[in-house]
This record gives structure tokens, sequence and C-alpha cells, in this order.
């Protein structure tokens, strides 16, 4: 496959970068991400990859778009109230780029289906609200080999780190387990302000590109973390937890079982 | 005693005092909600009342966040 006029200069911003060039952008039209969780953080990194030309997009939520999720879920518009949201994500990412083929899974992803659907992807990307859903994917990726970007967002501040299984922490050596459902902050008490939601999945979207290019460092073994009110970014460095759960040479999962839901859906 | 919190160096008025003691001086609203690094190694949750921190121990507090899209 080579590229054609039209995507030359589609993608022409992308061939000029030397570390890119025609065989990163070939590398991107050949490569295949899954984005769990059309929220928050699946709407900009979903417009992103679909803009830069990432062959085969898999996107997968069971939800439909309410009026609440407009003040910063970016790929759904007001007219699209009550759709599916891999449907009106689908239609938004077609329209910026008729190259990418959009694989959608209006499901809710369970222990019993979550290997089956990530496995062929190159990488996945964490756009989930409930710890449960986290730690699931989590552990999915690393018994399938998967690369994934884990993201969090609270109020004012955003968390991401990048996992090559394996090789490098995981989100359970860092997390271990669940917090327990009966203290995780209730919708009343959470929130956040929109424009996180875009700059944490905007970055999870960068750690694809630069997972399936090659290009520069992911971030493995480090939490990078920001709090908007200062706009300060930090990053906590760290190394595999030999007592893990799912990656030591220690692990007891060695299958997956769904754990008790807790989450704020106000937060999504 | 002196410790490094999430980066910054900290003096706390005591001499010895455990990680879920540290947690509630810092006013670490729900501990819950915390993994705690001590000096590069995660903690069990359920431990955090039997260890010690030490002069000079660097602690990470790390909030578990959710906050993308409900979907399991």
């Amino acid at each position: 496959m080579n590229l054609n006029e039209e995507q030359i200069e589609r993608y022409s911003r992308h061939i000029l970068l030397k570390d890119v060039g025609v065989e990163g952008q070939m590398k991107l039209l050949n490569a295949k991400v899954l984005i769990i969780g059309a929220g928050g953080l699946g709407a900009p990194a979903a417009m992103y990859l679909a803009a830069a030309g990432v062959g085969t997009i898999g996107i997968a939520d069971k939800d439909k778009v309410d009026i609440t999720n407009l003040q910063r879920q970016i790929i759904h518009f007001t007219k699209d109230i009550d759709v599916e949201k891999v449907s009106s994500a689908k239609e938004k990412m077609n329209q910026i780029n008729p190259d990418v083929e959009v694989k959608t899974y209006n499901e809710f992803l369970m222990a019993n289906n979550i290997r089956e659907i990530i496995r062929g992807y190159d990488f996945v990307i964490d756009g989930t609200d409930s710890f449960a859903s986290k730690f699931l994917i989590n552990d999915a990726c690393v018994l399938e080999g998967i690369p994934f970007s884990h993201g969090g967002i609270l109020r004012f501040d955003g968390q991401t780190m990048t996992v090559k299984p394996n090789d490098t922490a995981c989100y359970r050596c860092v997390f271990i387990k669940p917090p327990p459902a009966n203290v995780v902050p209730t919708c009343s008490q959470a929130g956040v302000l929109g424009a996180i939601a875009g700059m944490l999945g905007t970055i999870q979207a960068a750690e694809a590109l630069k997972f399936i290019t090659g290009v520069g460092e992911p971030l493995y073994n480090k939490l990078l973390s920001f709090d908007a009110k200062s706009m300060r970014f930090r990053e906590i460095k760290f190394k595999k937890n030999d007592k893990c759960g799912v990656c030591s040479e220690n692990a007891h999962i060695t299958e997956l079982k769904d754990e008790e839901q807790a989450a704020c859906d106000l937060t999504t | 005693m002196r410790l490094t919190i999430n980066g910054k160096e900290e003096t706390i008025e005591k001499n010895s005092v455990t990680v879920a003691q540290l947690l509630t001086e810092m006013n670490v609203e729900m501990p819950d909600m915390v993994s705690v690094e001590l000096n590069g190694d995660f903690l069990e949750r359920e431990n955090y009342d039997g260890i010690e921190v030490q002069e000079n121990d660097r602690v990470e507090f790390l909030y578990f966040m959710g906050g993308g899209s409900l979907i399991g």
C-alpha cells in the first residue's frame, strides 16, 4: 500500500515531521486502536486518532448521549441526545476522516467478553469511569499482552500512565485493587472541569500515536499527574511491583472476574 | 521529622508516625482513595496502620481517578 495524492496532502503535517514521515504515516494507517469509553476521555482521543489516520479504530460504550455529557464529551453534539454514543462517535470520526474504519461495540465490557474484543488491537485507550472497569482493562491487557493508556480525571486533576505489559509497571502495580465501593466520591461531591477531559484524552491519543510510530518515550513506569488550578504537571516514577496480582512472578490473577461496581456517573 | 511528600519537603511535628496517621496529618480527606508509595514501594491499604515512616522517607499519595465513560 502506498499513500495516494490526497493522503499525502491530508497527512502532510505528519509527513513533514522527521520522526514520522511517510513510513510513520503508513504505520498509523495500518494500526488498530481500541478506545474503551466514548465519554470525556474517549471523545477527544477518538477525534485525534481519526484525524491522524489510524486505520482501524474500535470504540466501545453502552451508553446513550445525555445532555449532561455535552459539557465535555466533545464528539457528541446537541442533536445526538438519546443516540448511542458509539454511533454518534462513529459519525463524527467518519466525517473527520473517511480513511478510517470505525468498529463500534455497543456493549458493556465484562470479564466474559473483554479479552475477545481487545484481541487483535495494537493499543488500547482506557477512557472509562469506574475502577472496576479500569482494573478489568488492566488485567485483560496484561493477560493478552496489549499495551494501553490509563487515564483518570477528577474535578481539576488528571493522571495518566502508559503500560507495556510485563515490561513496565501496570495499573495494578500502582493501585493494587479497587477502592472500597462505599468511599468512592458520590456524584454530588465530584464533578470535573470539561477541558481537563480534553487535556487528558489528548495526552492519551498522543501516547497511542507515539507508540504506533515508535517516536519518543511513552509514559512507562511513571504517572503523569496534573492539577489544572495551578497548571502544574508532575511525574511520579516507579518500577514494577514485585507483589503485583497480575503481572509479577507471584501473580494470582490468571483469569478475569467482574469486580463490584464503584463509580460516579457525573464524572464521566 | 522531615519527609518528602509528593515531591515537597514537609516537617511533621512528631518523631514517629504511621502511614494512616500521616494521611490524617496531611488532611487527606479520603484515605481509601489513595495509593501510598513509600520509598519506591506500593503499600497494601490494610497495612497503613502498621507501617511507620522514618526521617527522610519519600512518600507519594497517588489518588484514584476514574472519570471517563461509565462502561462496565
